[in-house]
């Protein structure tokens, strides 16, 4: 972490601190490297689900049969009456609120409040896993009414192809997302981050830095989810 | 507020955007609810999805309290996606075209 002089109080802002942070012969990025790495991993992954989400453009406006109407194929029935994208929205609201919830979490992780940390991201955690629960109800009943990657009974063959494939990429962020959850909540828990502890895997030792890295992953698949819920469900 | 990269921001600010971010996927959800269509039904979407995407990105990310060097590096190369995304409606409006003249029916 020692950099003598760089981008103290006193380095310039904007267009020139940009200029001086590649041109000074130092460390480019003020953040901790696990951070930085972790934005260049996301920049990948942005590029991954754009193309997914551009195929499947491509896909549905080229196309001459007509697209499933998603606003009914994700209906659910509630009190006698079909409720229009019900699920989704369900499952909107828990991204929405675990990224909130895992907000919280770094800015408590920063503050060392190590309770308020380990239930803020079990809290998380749980968020998350009923979404992939939700998420597994939903291909189970579409797969029972006949969805497929090469058809289905409503329209365009592709729907089937590009909904797995989209929503199955994001479910496994998302579960992986809470398995990562659940093993930093151990190490707040057992104040493995208050110690600087190094982890079991990498010898890393344990920050509280590492709490915002972690918050950046799950901010970007919720992230992910709002332009997959604009694009598939909504449009 | 965000030197040696810590970033430490008041409860008022996360709850805010929290609460903003509800509001937003309430009104998304709702243009599907009252049924709208076409160009105002894309537009809202369109809308209401930038608006999230740039709240999470900005505030819980943290992007704002950001050194314009990752700020730059994270955001500008996204921009050639756009690219992509023109070239690709030319390429299916152009084969959407071909199938309608030579295959429909």
């Amino acid at each position: 972490m020692a950099n003598p002089g760089s981008h103290g109080p006193g380095s310039p802002e904007g267009v020139r601190g940009l200029v001086s942070d590649w041109s000074s012969d130092r460390r480019v990025f003020n953040v901790p490297w696990g951070k930085a790495m972790m934005w260049i991993f996301l920049l990948s992954d942005i590029f991954i689900f754009a193309c997914f989400l551009v195929g499947y453009m491509t896909m549905r406006m080229s196309t001459t049969d007509t697209w499933p109407d998603a606003s009914e194929v994700f209906a659910l029935h509630v009190g006698g009456q079909q409720v229009p994208l019900l699920l989704i929205a369900i499952m909107t609201f828990i991204l929405i609120s675990s990224s909130g919830t895992m907000a919280l979490a770094v800015k408590y992780g920063y503050e060392k409040n190590r309770r308020m940390t380990a239930v803020l991201l079990i809290l998380t955690a749980l968020l998350g896993a009923s979404f992939v629960g939700l998420q597994a109800f939903e291909w189970t009943k579409l797969i029972e009414e006949g969805v497929r990657p090469w058809g289905n009974p409503w329209g365009t063959a592709q729907f089937g192809a590009a909904f797995f494939l989209i929503t199955g990429f994001h479910g496994t962020h998302v579960s992986f997302g809470v398995l990562f959850l659940v093993i930093m909540a151990v190490k707040v828990v057992r104040g493995a981050l208050d110690d600087q502890r190094p982890g079991f895997l990498t010898g890393r030792k344990g920050r509280y830095e590492m709490v915002e890295t972690l918050g950046l992953y799950w901010h970007f698949v919720d992230l992910v989810w709002v332009f997959i819920f604009a694009f598939f469900y909504l449009w | 507020m965000a030197s040696e990269g810590h970033q430490q921001h008041p409860l008022r600010v996360y709850l805010w955007i929290w609460f903003l971010l509800f509001v937003l996927s309430v009104f998304s959800y709702l243009v599907d609810y009252v049924g709208m269509e076409g160009y105002l039904k894309w537009t809202l979407i369109t809308l209401f999805m930038l608006m999230k995407a740039g709240l999470i990105i900005a505030v819980f990310m943290h992007m704002v309290w950001e050194r314009l060097a990752i700020i730059s590096v994270v955001l500008v190369p996204p921009g050639v996606l756009l690219f992509l995304m023109g070239l690709m409606m030319l390429e299916s409006n152009h084969t959407l075209v071909m199938r309608l003249t030579f295959f429909a029916n």
